[in-house]
């Protein structure tokens, strides 16, 4: 029984507790026991990206501190977990100490649908959705993590549920942390477009693996009026999305 | 070319409303993008070939100066000069000297972003030349008197209806009833009134693609044949390169053409690949009687030592801009100087100063897509990253985002606080919204409600409701 550590993300917490929930289900259900260490905050990747190396550093080191002792680190985010994959051992490279606990984390560190397939070899999940979906490949996940088959096999094995793709599922949505609110006017042209994408398949829903995009892109679908309901694809796999309301839904 | 690239956001919302622009850049990035994946599909070692592309360039750069002085002695032995120039005014400077020597009027030029950089163009003009583009992109932008807005397209943004106007403005000669509906009239008709400048022209500047050390040969490749003319009817022949251009050997210049001609046109090969060595030797039909090389280094040195030395890989295919979301939206002219897209969000900052250019590197989502793609694997993403970190170590970045950060990270590396913070605002929003479940507006979040509305939380946060379960009163 692999003892999972969840990296719950910023947006998940505050945002869409679900999501916490769906990959806790889904990780139990793997066999897995689940713990939330306290404590946990950021991954640090708004500052990463932003320039500001020393706090990104804290809060890299904060974070591989509270981790560490997990056979794996879990993450219902492929861009948090690319930040802590991919970026924590070129921001700690060059402190002796640092270095080898944040190689040692970020190999253990993954996205959750890559994780159930890739490590844990789960085929099929257990729930049902009635409907037509379409999903997009947010940015670091597919191109940081290589996640792009794995969300689609366990859609497939959902009851019900039909994969519509869209045109360009890897076009990025013009989130982008916090490149939405400085170019407000570029990322909405991305992000009009990318509802375009969406509309243009006629699914009721679409999913993805990231809160950011799926916020960017709920807002947007939200303020054209559209009725398309927009899920984390966690949602839908461990069967919790019947009990709550699609992100930014009227309730 | 005078840099606005401080006024990018403004650039981009002009551009961004413009709706003939619009339908330009989807019609050309797309039909670029898929040409390449196709080219690169039907190339079993194109990812290997990547790979040798950036050994080869990361060799030369660790030796530049030895390939540089090596590739100097072949051009001298040919019969040709190279003139050191360390900046911009210094390559203006030895280009004029030379067309005075030749006693120059009318000089031709094939494509060069190295003549953009250095604005050779309104040099020559002020000092009463007559610069004449000849590759029809050039060509075409020269008329609109506009900057290229791509670096192998340089109107990449212009249909071809707004090219019949220019051409019926320009060419006053030509008979109004004449249709200039397709591209081959448009061709037609630049030809015929290129054709006779290429015989006037006392004096012909191509750039290059390549520089070889091992036999002093320029390379320029081109799909217009218009180089060729350049380079070969005037009686002197000015090349315009930079030094990052040089790779040792043939061979390795062979290894780079393949990625070249994929990576920009999907092509296999561009339609004519031309070298020249020197001027003409007594027994050539054709060819200058001069050769000259200015080469530039115009700030490339002083990157060597830098975390941007990859970025002197490169070999201005354009993939990261056809392939770019932010390009694709705003253009290249938003960018505001020569080099638009990521590499010129890499490349513009060393260039004009990071207080000039430090939206550029900003301006970006990290998507990936450009270094996906990049034939050099140069890690733009990670490029402009380091412009972010030099910005924020300068303090160039607006106070109100200084103070959002510091902010923001003084409570992050408190957990209590930060969760606490948290569930106020899960609370707090959730209320706003009431039962709409997103929010139209909200104070200090204007940059994300202008467009979109703001989902609201579900109203607890995740952490709360798990210490709850955990207790045996939650879900
Ligand atoms: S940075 Fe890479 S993709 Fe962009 S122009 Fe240069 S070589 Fe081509």
């Amino acid at each position: 029984m692999p003892a999972v550590g969840l990296f719950v993300t910023c947006l998940v917490d505050l945002f869409r507790p679900t999501v916490g929930f769906a990959a806790v289900r889904l990780l139990e259900d793997a066999g897995c026991t689940v713990a939330v260490p306290d404590g946990q905050t950021c991954c640090g990747q708004p500052a990463h990206n932003a320039g500001e190396r020393g706090t990104a550093r804290d809060l890299a080191r904060r974070t591989i501190a509270l981790f560490e002792g997990f056979d794996a680190v879990v993450v219902p985010s492929g861009s948090c977990a690319g930040m802590i994959r991919v970026h924590y051992p070129e921001l700690l490279a060059d402190d002796p100490e640092w270095a080898p606990r944040a190689r040692r984390l970020a190999a253990r560190t993954h996205e959750l649908v890559s994780y159930l397939t890739d490590v844990l070899g789960v085929a099929a999940v257990t729930a049902r959705h009635d409907g037509a979906v379409t999903y997009h490949d947010s940015c670091s996940g597919l191109r940081e993590l290589g996640i792009r088959e794995q969300p689609r096999r366990l859609l497939a094995s959902v009851a019900g549920l039909e994969l519509r793709e869209m045109a360009d599922t890897g076009a990025c949505c013009g989130f982008g942390g916090t490149f939405c609110v400085k170019y407000p006017d570029i990322s909405d042209r991305m992000v009009a477009d990318k509802a375009a994408a969406i509309a243009a398949t006629g699914a009721d829903t679409v999913l993805a693996g990231d809160l950011g995009c799926l916020l960017n892109i709920a807002g947007k679908l939200s303020r054209d009026g559209s009725p398309i309901a927009v899920r984390h694809v966690a949602e839908v796999l461990s069967g919790l999305a019947g009990g709550t309301p699609p992100i930014g839904a009227r309730t | 070319m005078q840099p606005s690239s401080r006024h990018f956001p403004e650039n981009a919302r002009r551009a961004l409303a413009d709706d003939r622009l619009r339908a330009m850049l989807d019609k050309s990035a797309s039909g670029f993008r898929l040409r390449r994946r196709m080219a690169a599909d039907r190339l079993p070692e194109f990812e290997a070939l990547r790979d040798r592309g950036r050994d080869i360039k990361d060799h030369t750069l660790a030796h530049l100066d030895l390939y540089l002085e090596r590739f100097e002695a072949q051009v001298r032995a040919a019969g040709g000069t190279v003139h050191w120039c360390a900046d911009a005014a210094g390559a203006r400077d030895a280009i004029l000297a030379i067309c005075r020597a030749a006693g120059a009027k009318t000089v031709t030029k094939g494509k060069s972003m190295i003549a953009e950089e250095i604005a050779i163009n309104d040099h020559l003009e002020a000092h009463g030349l007559v610069p004449v583009e000849t590759d029809l992109g050039e060509y075409i932008v020269q008329l609109r008197k506009e900057p290229p807005s791509h670096i192998i397209a340089p109107a990449f943004h212009v249909s071809k209806e707004q090219v019949a106007e220019s051409f019926r403005a320009a060419h006053t000669a030509l008979d109004p009833a004449r249709p200039l509906d397709e591209p081959s009239a448009l061709l037609a008709e630049a030809r015929a009134m290129l054709r006779r400048r290429f015989h006037e022209a006392d004096v012909g500047i191509t750039g290059a693609n390549l520089l070889i050390a091992e036999t002093g040969q320029t390379v320029i490749v081109t799909n217009e044949g218009n180089g060729d003319l350049t380079q070969t009817l005037p009686p002197v022949h000015i090349v315009l390169a930079s030094i990052e251009k040089v790779v040792p050997t043939p061979e390795d210049a062979a290894t780079v053409l393949r990625l070249l001609a994929r990576s920009a046109t999907g092509q296999e090969f561009s339609a004519y690949t031309t070298f020249s060595a020197g001027p003409r030797r007594a027994a050539d039909p054709d060819g200058p009687r001069a050769f000259h090389v200015v080469l530039l280094d115009n700030g490339r040195s002083a990157l060597m030592d830098t975390e941007f030395r990859e970025v002197l890989r490169c070999i201005r295919c354009g993939a990261c801009m056809n392939h770019c979301p932010v390009y694709g939206a705003v253009g290249g002219h938003a960018y505001g100087w020569v080099y638009p897209g990521p590499l010129g969000a890499v490349l513009d900052p060393a260039l004009i100063g990071l207080a000039e250019a430090k939206h550029l590197p900003n301006a970006s989502t990290f998507c990936g897509r450009c270094e996906e793609v990049c034939p050099m694997r140069i890690p733009l993403p990670a490029m402009m990253r380091h412009w972010r970190r030099r910005e924020a170590e300068q303090g160039l970045q607006p106070a109100v985002t200084r103070r959002g950060l510091a902010l923001w990270a003084w409570f992050a590396r408190r957990p209590a606080l930060y969760h606490a913070a948290a569930r106020l605002a899960a609370r707090l929003l959730r209320r706003l919204a009431r039962r709409s479940g997103t929010l139209a507006m909200l104070p200090g979040a204007g940059g994300w409600t202008r467009h979109r509305d703001l989902p609201a939380p579900e109203g607890r946060t995740f952490r709360e409701l798990w210490a709850e379960r955990r207790t045996g009163d939650g879900p």
